[in-house]
């Protein structure tokens, strides 16, 4: 699960091996800063504190930045914690970027989804809808249908599924692969989409 | 948004003659057989360049047997090996669709003259 903190920055498509094309996401990597290490000792834990992105100081609370007071470095707009690092590789004030990745492996990628807002149970549920205009029937194609039968239970069962609020969600794809890596920019190339639009905050997770 | 081109250069081609909507072309195009390769032609007129950048195409069309034959090419794909103009074409559009609904002498596109 170790992984760092990325930016969505859009979707192109590039040439393959044998030409063929690969749709890709470009994502920026990194870089990003160890401002602290959790220890077993001390927190219970091993993780590494990443931070990334630049805050401007106005913009900075005393309590968030003082989670950068042992580090020495300046606040950042985001910070993240990632397990399952071999803590001895990293100390204080190190930065990982897309180097952190290798061409042709696997990643997870998590991140907040599009916001649709209040969406029907169609689009939001995979319903079917109740369908068919005839026998008088209208205003019935994209409708959720019964919820409930009425002598017993004659109520509605907690979690039914109905319209609400769709979106917005955290959401992790697994699997994909990078298929690009260029350093010196901090950026990865994976193929297929990943979640959220364009200047999305992501994780980029190693298996 | 970021521009794909400037980061990564090395997949756009430079090496292809420039040609227009009408131009009569013909496009080799590597085709893998087995572990050997070789050049396939395919000759018609261009109807049609859409897109920029990485994902720009451009769409032949020629008559195969009395049926009407059209492949779109990546403009930058590794795949083309060779485009040659033979003709240039005198059309007043960019897009060349309606050549599908015609046929015989109507569907001819008009040389240009120098």
């Amino acid at each position: 699960m170790s992984g760092i903190i990325g930016k969505k920055l859009g979707m192109s498509n590039i040439f393959g091996q044998d030409g063929e094309i690969i749709p890709v996401t470009i994502i920026q990597a990194g870089p990003c800063n160890v401002v602290n290490i959790r220890t077993k000792e001390k927190d219970g834990y091993e993780a590494l504190q990443l931070s990334f992105g630049e805050r401007k100081e106005k913009h900075t609370s005393k309590p968030f930045a003082g989670q950068f007071k042992n580090s020495g470095l300046k606040p950042a707009k985001f910070l993240k914690e990632f397990r399952n690092f071999n803590l001895d590789d990293y100390k204080i004030g190190d930065t990982i970027g897309a180097e952190f990745f290798v061409v042709g492996e696997k990643i997870k990628v998590r991140g907040r989804n599009k916001g649709k807002g209040f969406q029907g149970v169609m689009k939001r549920h995979n319903f079917g809808g109740v369908g068919g205009t005839t026998h008088g029937q209208s205003d019935r194609l994209r409708a959720p249908g019964s919820i409930g039968a009425s002598s017993y239970p004659s109520r509605v069962f907690k979690g039914q599924r109905m319209a609400g609020r769709m979106g917005y969600e955290n959401v992790t794809i697994a699997g994909l692969k990078v298929v690009k890596v260029i350093p010196e920019q901090n950026l990865i190339f994976v193929k297929g989409a990943v979640p959220g639009a364009v200047n999305t905050i992501l994780e980029l997770i190693k298996k | 948004m970021i521009d794909i081109n400037k980061i990564v250069p090395e997949q756009m081609k430079t090496d292809l003659p420039k040609f227009n909507s009408g131009d009569h072309i013909r496009v080799q195009v590597r085709v893998i057989e087995g572990d050997k390769e070789r050049l396939q032609s395919f000759e018609g007129d261009v109807i049609s360049i859409r897109g920029s950048g990485l994902n720009k195409t451009f769409t032949v069309r020629k008559m195969s047997s009395g049926v009407g034959v059209e492949r779109i090419f990546p403009f930058n794909s590794p795949k083309i090996a060779k485009v040659e103009v033979l003709k240039e074409g005198d059309v007043r559009r960019a897009k060349l669709f309606y050549l599908r609904n015609l046929s015989g002498k109507a569907a001819r596109i008009k040389n240009k003259k120098v």
